[in-house]
């Protein structure tokens, strides 16, 4: 398929994934509030903290509170990662796409974007946040849902759930890297069980706080960054989203799994190796930040060489024709 | 809803109803249906389909818009009836007129034996915006130069159609023609089914076949693309859907690159080599290092590829000389000259202005004619002089003077109505015609065609740029 085709795929996922991830956040956050009313001042600025985009925050608004943080992660479309500019992009990619995708995947975008663009849907945000937030995550996941029901499972779907589990696997991840160290009072506590609802928002926050309880009962920080990270089953581990981007990936260049053709194909598969044979205390030893960060480094870069295969053939083309 | 019983066809020729108020043979079958819909089923039906319209994504881009830049082209239900006798005369007047201008694209690029005996100008194909020095001494593959055209035609007060202008660049619309009709069967399914309407649906494979037939020889299966300038051209959706229909790839300039002489998609596995483009990009654009260095919708090389018969391409550059206003009041003497014949279809009386007197004649009877710049398209640059102001029509008198080459003018025709939904009544509104013709291994002239119709109560205009909306055609 044509290489621009595949990386609109990949990116609308991508911004899909992204806009579902912005809003499940805000929900959790503001659950948490109605706990713990005093902190009202302290709560939304690690909500922008996760996005790493602190800098450009504090460029357009005095200071942190709910209205504002709202304000920039849902609607402000100066910030490419808020929600609106999030669905514009993938709206955008679709459209550029239609004739691949299927008809209800386009029509479903396209109504996503329009309703929230909507200003009756704007007032809303600030007025029934939950309602809201709740919305725009059930319509993701409707997108997600679309995409594998009514799209056939060849590359171009398989471009677009690499994309949706990169996205996926550094979300996690900077979730828990901003949270770890700001929740856990002291190291020596690591496998004390902390039974309170700040762990249990963080679990939330990426969707695990259930099943992370069927699996393991007891709150530890030990057993929740092991449970995000290393889990083999649950879908929004970093484990899993790699593993399963790695199998999309083999299927599109029909090498078997454990070999590698490509630049992509080498760091996807270190990477998920690596998260193989890791264990939880390896990392707390060597230091969960400085871990998140490695892992971090390593997404990005495995995501720029998937770029490099497969999107920006033209640079290559250009080096081998002025050669002859 | 106030029907046909209220229904004035006016001093014009109505395509549904005679003078009398009776329907016309064709149309009674229609009108009886549309008699017998209870009150304000009409209005809901005209509701229903446009909703579908919206909800299926037609949409087109108005250049100078910023926000909300797609539109749904307006769409009226009521459909307009070209009897089976009409429809034969014209097909077979297309059908001389396309292959008589393949002709002389052909002999003006080459050995110009037109020009040699006379019968134009040379100066005047010289000074032609659109005349491609490029293709000089060049022959497209199959010998075919215009494989899609969309001829505009207009019924006159004295109910004959003439030829208004000929489109033999990039012409769109026949996406809409489709999706309405898709829209209209379901509409009056009934009324549909026993009219015995004649089918358009074939349209896209058609367009295949001939862009197969374009293929060179070694290349059973070649690969076809249709080249789009982008999601921000208005066209756009038309671009998506014909490839989507053909099953073929929709590429950008970015997407294709030139090596070893050929051309070449990038995808996702390397290169891929690309043998049949349908463009839809004016020939301005199409190579940055052939015509407009400033390009960036083309492709570098592309037309150094064309003429070295690596890549087949419809239409092909420089087709644009023979839609060129000035020279389409030559096409009857070109027909002529090349086929022996009198042309089938006839030309609206034109008047010249690189011609000195009937420059003259022209800026006396501004308030008379229409004018229309020779390249301009959309409705563009055109003075419509009896609706124009005394100012508009000074300016225009103007540009006449000081570029008379690139003007022509014609008389203000009585364009034929057809009965078309206004609120809850039904009012005659001025229509064109745009049927697509296909010149491939013979001439193929889709049955039917984009009817635009001028929504604005005696506007003449009908392009979808400047208020008009569209119809389904049946052809009978």
């Amino acid at each position: 398929m044509l290489s621009r085709v595949a990386n609109s795929i990949y990116w609308m996922c991508r911004y899909i994934e992204r806009a579902e991830n912005v809003a499940r956040f805000i929900r959790v956050n503001l659950n948490l509030l109605l706990d713990m009313p005093s902190e009202q001042g302290k709560h939304w600025e690690p909500l922008v903290l996760i996005t790493g985009d602190q800098d450009r925050f504090e460029d357009l608004y005095p200071s942190y509170t709910q209205e504002s943080v709202i304000r920039f992660l849902t609607f402000d479309r100066e910030y490419p990662n808020s929600i609106l500019s999030c669905l514009e992009a993938a709206r955008e990619n679709g459209r550029s796409i239609r004739e691949i995708i299927s008809s209800e995947m386009w029509e479903h975008l396209n109504t996503f974007y329009l309703e929230l663009t909507d200003p009756k849907n704007q007032t809303l945000a600030l007025e029934d946040p939950q309602g809201f937030f709740k919305f725009i995550q059930m319509r993701s996941h409707l997108f997600t849902g679309l995409m594998d029901s009514t799209m056939s499972h060849g590359e171009a779907w398989n471009f677009a759930r690499i994309g949706l589990m990169m996205e996926r696997a550094d979300k996690t991840s900077r979730i828990l890297d901003v949270k770890y160290f700001m929740l856990l009072p002291d190291a020596d506590q690591v496998n004390t069980p902390i039974d309170n609802i700040q762990w249990m928002a963080v679990l939330k926050s990426a969707s695990a706080f259930e099943m992370y309880r069927k699996e393991h009962h007891l709150i530890t920080p030990r057993m929740v960054a092991a449970f995000l990270i290393f889990d083999e089953q649950f879908p929004r581990s970093i484990r899993h989203c790699i593993t399963k981007a790695q199998i999309c990936l083999h299927r599109i260049s029909g090498s078997p799994n454990g070999s590698n053709t490509n630049a992509a194909e080498k760091l996807l598969g270190r990477l998920k190796a690596d998260l193989e044979y890791t264990d939880i205390d390896e990392v707390i030893n060597q230091g969960m930040h400085e871990y998140l960060d490695n892992l971090q480094t390593r997404i990005n870069l495995a995501g720029e060489a998937i770029g490099t295969t497969f999107f920006n053939n033209k640079a290559l083309v250009e080096m081998t024709t002025s050669e002859q | 809803m106030e029907t046909f019983s209220s229904y004035d066809p006016g001093n014009f020729y109505d395509e549904l109803i005679e003078p009398g108020g009776t329907p016309r043979p064709g149309a009674q079958l229609l009108v009886d249906k549309i008699e017998s819909l209870p009150p304000g089923d009409l209005a809901m039906r005209q509701k229903a389909a446009e909703a579908l319209l919206l909800k299926m994504g037609i949409t087109f881009n108005v250049y100078g818009l910023e926000e909300g830049t797609e539109k749904i082209l307006p769409f009226d239900i009521i459909p307009r009836i070209v009897p089976r006798n009409e429809w034969q005369q014209i097909e077979s007047g297309l059908k001389q007129r396309i292959f008589a201008l393949n002709e002389f694209l052909q002999d003006i690029y080459n050995d110009k034996k037109i020009i040699k005996d006379k019968v134009i100008a040379e100066e005047l194909i010289l000074s032609s915006r659109t005349y491609r020095k490029e293709c000089e001494g060049f022959t497209p593959p199959r010998g075919i130069w215009c494989h899609v055209t969309g001829t505009d035609l207009v019924r006159d007060g004295d109910g004959r159609f003439y030829v208004l202008e000929d489109n033999l660049r990039c012409p769109s619309g026949v996406s809409y023609v489709l999706e309405n009709r898709q829209v209209l069967k379901r509409t009056f399914p009934q009324v549909f089914e026993a009219s015995q309407v004649r089918p358009v649906d074939n349209y896209p494979s058609k367009l295949l076949e001939m862009l197969e037939f374009l293929a060179p020889d070694h290349c059973p299966h070649p690969t076809i693309g249709v080249l789009t300038p982008g999601t921000y051209n208005s066209a756009y959706f038309e671009h998506s859907f014909l490839s989507q229909q053909m099953g073929v790839e929709l590429v950008e300039g970015r997407d294709l690159v030139v090596s070893d002489g050929n051309v070449h998609m990038l995808t996702t596995k390397g290169l891929k080599r690309v043998d049949v483009l349908y463009r839809r990009i004016d020939d301005d654009f199409i190579d940055p290092e052939a015509f407009r260095p400033d390009s960036m919708l083309g492709v570098k090389g592309l037309i150094a590829a064309y003429k070295a018969g690596r890549i087949a391409m419809a239409n092909a550059p420089g087709t644009g000389i023979a839609d060129d206003k000035v020279i389409y009041s030559y096409v009857p003497k070109i027909i002529k000259y090349y086929t022996g014949e009198d042309p089938i279809l006839a030309n609206v009386p034109t008047y010249i202005c690189s011609n000195d007197d009937e420059k003259a004649y022209v800026l006396e009877n501004l308030d008379k004619l229409v004018v229309k710049a020779a390249n301009e398209s959309g409705g563009y640059g055109m003075l419509i002089g009896p609706h124009a102001s005394a100012s508009e029509r000074a300016l225009f008198a103007d540009k006449i003077r000081s570029e008379p080459r690139n003007y022509m003018a014609q008389p203000t025709l009585s364009l034929s109505r057809v009965p078309t939904i206004v609120g809850d009544r039904i009012e005659g509104r001025h229509v064109d015609l745009r049927p697509y013709v296909l010149y491939g291994k013979d001439i193929y002239v889709q049955p039917g065609g984009l009817t635009r119709v001028a929504l604005t109560k005696g506007s003449l205009v009908v392009n979808s740029s400047q208020g008009g909306g569209s119809k389904d055609t049946w052809v009978l």
